[in-house]
């Protein structure tokens, strides 16, 4: 109800949307609330009202950019052979398969990812961490998946960073990754964390996801199959994209 | 149903990887019909955001929602729908785009450090008839109005990511 008292008046026969709203408030609980405290960059940076809620099946949000051969080179998944020599670090393959929320592959879509090099600095003129750069490494890679969803690349593990949001705090290790659905409104950047880093339990990013198993599916799983023998670990994380497309607002699956 | 994969800050060293040359031309060099958006993105306390991404989806001219490949290799000809492009140290932006055919407004996603899940909203060209613009109250509708800017000949478009002129955000059902 308080959406409605602070728009003022609902779009025309939308009762029914004030009980979607708060349904879908409730299941909102799978994504970060954007006031978060304890982050305490998101202070100045959250809006206050809560985000109007659309729902029209002529909304353009509903369909998306696509991508493709242009969009993409042929090294571009693989972040250890962007320079002359290979990079230091742990060698991995990090896979997995991208789905809409009604299990629907997503397909030829456009996957990007970065992440600071095993030492724990990236390649960006700000970062200031007295740790080494790597001068064979720039972390930055993308693909398309294929028809049945799948992303691959290979990389090298990151290093745990410090940053300052307050006394010793250091960001697990973690790849950043953005990725694209069938519609804008599916649209989603997130980081991949790895299993068992102590650094999970202290960090206000990976926390401010409420829910717990929320936060499991933050982290990927080591997985000897998609290891490569005498060459890189393999890690698993597979992506789901929430949020409503034209197909799931046709299925009502919202 | 799938959980979806919970939502993540951008933080703030995506610049070496996510901006590509050419993300901000959306329409093709030289076209005639050329738009020039532009704008500032500022924080609660009205300080300008200078690690903001802004990412515009819209259809194109002729009022096709399909899009085209190569936003990332652009290819001189072809209208993509898809344009990307990060605020600079003062926090300011520019598109250089066609009008949609069909609808006023342009779809935005916003992405900065500090913001755990991003922001979508839309730059309406023009007051046609809209659902979403008829829904709000004139005070918030004028949140989503590209402004004349005749003395750089282009509309502009502040967003507000919190307080007094808070832009309105929007969620898709
Ligand atoms: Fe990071």
């Amino acid at each position: 109800m308080a959406v409605r008292q602070q728009y003022g008046k609902p779009p025309d026969g939308l009762d029914q949307h004030v009980v979607d709203t708060e349904a879908a408030d409730v299941r909102g609980a799978d994504h970060p609330p954007r006031d978060f405290p304890p982050y305490v960059g998101s202070r100045l940076r959250h809006p206050r009202r809560p985000p109007f809620p659309v729902r029209d099946p002529e909304a353009v949000e509903l369909r998306g950019p696509v991508f493709g051969a242009t969009d993409v080179g042929p090294l571009d998944h693989d972040l250890t052979a962007h320079h002359r020599g290979e990079p230091l670090g742990e060698r991995v393959t990090v896979s997995g398969r991208i789905v809409d929320s009604g299990g629907r592959p997503v397909a030829g879509q456009l996957t990007e990812i970065w992440q600071a090099n095993a030492a724990g600095r990236y390649a960006h003129q700000l970062d200031r961490h007295r740790a080494p750069l790597d001068p064979h490494f720039t972390g930055f890679g993308r693909c398309l998946t294929d028809a049945d969803g799948r992303y691959s690349f290979t990389t090298v593990k990151p290093g745990a960073y410090p940053w300052q949001n307050h006394e010793n705090a250091w960001r697990p290790a973690h790849i950043h990754f953005s990725l694209f659905g069938t519609a804008f409104a599916q649209r989603l950047i997130t980081q991949m964390y790895f299993p068992g880093d102590p650094l999970l339990e202290y960090d206000p990013i990976f926390l401010s996801v409420p829910d717990e198993a929320a936060r499991s599916r933050l982290v990927a799983a080591y997985d000897p199959r998609l290891s490569v023998p005498d060459w890189s670990l393999g890690y698993r994380w597979d992506i789901v994209l929430g949020g409503t497309s034209a197909t799931t607002f046709e299925e009502g699956e919202r | 149903m799938n959980q979806p994969t919970p939502s993540q800050t951008i933080g703030p060293f995506y610049g070496h990887a996510l901006p590509f040359a050419g993300g901000e031309a959306m329409a093709p060099p030289g076209h005639p019909d050329t738009l020039t958006l532009h704008g500032h993105v500022y924080d609660g306390d009205g300080e300008p955001v200078p690690d903001a991404l802004l990412e515009f989806w819209q259809p194109g001219p002729d009022g096709s929602r399909t899009g085209e490949p190569g936003s990332l290799g652009r290819n001189g000809v072809d209208f993509t729908g898809f344009g990307r492009v990060p605020t600079d140290a003062s926090g300011h932006w520019t598109l250089r785009t066609l009008a949609p055919g069909g609808v006023p407004y342009l779809c935005v996603a916003v992405f900065a450090r500090g913001l755990l899940h991003h922001l979508f909203t839309r730059v309406y060209l023009s007051e046609a008839p809209d659902p979403l613009l008829d829904s709000l109250e004139p005070e918030l509708r004028r949140t989503l109005m590209a402004v004349a800017d005749p003395a750089v000949r282009a509309h502009r478009f502040d967003i507000h990511l919190q307080g007094p002129k808070e832009t309105v955000f929007l969620a898709f059902r």
